[in-house]
């Protein structure tokens, strides 16, 4: 994506977003590919002084941050959605030992999605997640995409909270079918 | 009907299958425990270590989770690379998250070992059969991630080749560690997870 078909101003908030969490010590980043997280993505890969993992499934970054933070590290997982069903059980590490946990999940599965295999997990994700323990902040706006950031860092690092920021598909769009 | 193939002897057919006491084993491989900062999966492996360690606060046992302890060993491997990380899991657990092999695989840091301790059963949930008692390799499968430092330790006399791997460091080592069921460690665990995670990173974080 440029700056020319940048719709929304994706690419300016996603760099100020990585940048916020470089700012912060963030240096591992999991992540199962996906579109809406591509520049997060393509930063970390691009950066040498922090760890990007590509994983098999979203639960194994939950493993993953939690032996991170044995070692006094800071990581964040992204993911889509659907993957949070994947991530359940394995909450269990973070809420009972008390990791901390920063996920950012992108959305679907909400307003105006058209593929209607995406709603039942899209629509799950706050319950499912609030029953494991973590913490939803939700982001419709460009503007509160920092802000947002920066509460859910100092959440889970400075608080030790499971905290998820969910990107809704107001602010990337909704896929078109 | 519950009928079910029986494998007798899957892979090299000369190997013995799950004869090694686990509680001479797991010792002889690990040697100077001292030398890593190591990540025990629930279970049998939670035992062995806790047992092995004295309760050190150098191991992080997990008592649930099932299917956490080597991605947990990649994060810790790659936030300390001055520290050798150790792995020690059951078959059941890494059966249940194979996919992380592949992602270790592909990370390949020369920091990380991974020990699977392979009794051939699900010992803590009724003892009933796990796949490798029917067919399947998790050597082969490791090698098939990409990990390319392995070793299948089932006589003692292979012990000596497996320790020696797991202090390789020239990439993500494995080291499948085949048991006879029967013979398990006495210990209790400390179940408190957010207290052996304070007790562990108050030890790192101060040594370091």
């Amino acid at each position: 994506m440029d700056r020319k078909t940048d719709v929304g101003g994706a690419r300016t908030w996603q760099d100020a977003l990585y940048e916020q969490l470089r700012r912060n010590n963030v240096t591992q980043f999991a992540y199962v590919p996906d579109a809406g997280h591509s520049i997060l993505i393509d930063r970390s890969l691009a950066d040498p002084d922090v760890h990007a993992v590509v994983l098999t499934s979203e639960q194994e970054g939950v493993a993953m941050l939690a032996g991170a933070d044995l070692a006094g590290a800071r990581g964040v997982l992204l993911m889509q959605s659907s993957g949070t069903g994947n991530c359940i059980n394995m909450l269990s590490l973070i809420k009972g030992s008390r990791f901390p946990f920063l996920t950012l999940i992108t959305m679907r599965g909400e307003y105006g999605e058209g593929n209607p295999w995406q709603y039942p997990m899209g629509q799950a994700v706050e319950p499912v997640l609030k029953a494991m323990g973590v913490i939803c902040v939700h982001i419709d706006r460009p503007e509160d995409v920092l802000p947002s950031i920066n509460a859910a860092m100092t959440m889970a690092f400075q608080s030790g909270q499971a905290v998820a920021v969910l990107l809704g598909q107001k602010l990337i769009g909704a896929k078109k079918f | 009907m519950n009928s079910r193939p029986t494998v007798q002897d899957p892979g090299n057919t000369a190997a013995p299958r799950f004869v090694l006491d686990r509680r001479k084993a797991v010792p002889a491989l690990i040697g100077r425990h001292e030398d890593f900062l190591h990540i025990a999966g629930l279970a049998g492996t939670a035992y062995d270590l806790t047992a092995l360690t004295k309760h050190g606060k150098h191991c992080y046992a997990l008592g649930g989770a099932m299917g956490a302890a080597c991605m947990m060993g990649l994060g810790l491997a790659l936030a300390r690379p001055d520290k050798r990380v150790l792995v020690t899991t059951g078959d059941g657990e890494l059966l249940m998250s194979l996919g992380a092999l592949a992602t270790i695989g592909v990370m390949n840091p020369p920091n990380l070992s991974i020990i699977c301790v392979d009794n051939g059963h699900y010992g803590e949930t009724g003892n009933q059969e796990t796949h490798t008692n029917r067919g399947v390799d998790l050597e082969r499968i490791a090698q098939g991630a990409g990990i390319r430092l392995t070793h299948t330790v089932a006589t003692e006399a292979q012990i000596a080749q497996g320790a020696r791997i797991l202090r390789v460091g020239k990439g993500t080592a494995f080291v499948l560690l085949r048991v006879n069921p029967n013979d398990n460690i006495e210990v209790k665990l400390n179940l408190d997870g957010a207290a052996c995670r304070e007790a562990f990173r108050t030890a790192l974080l101060r040594e370091s």
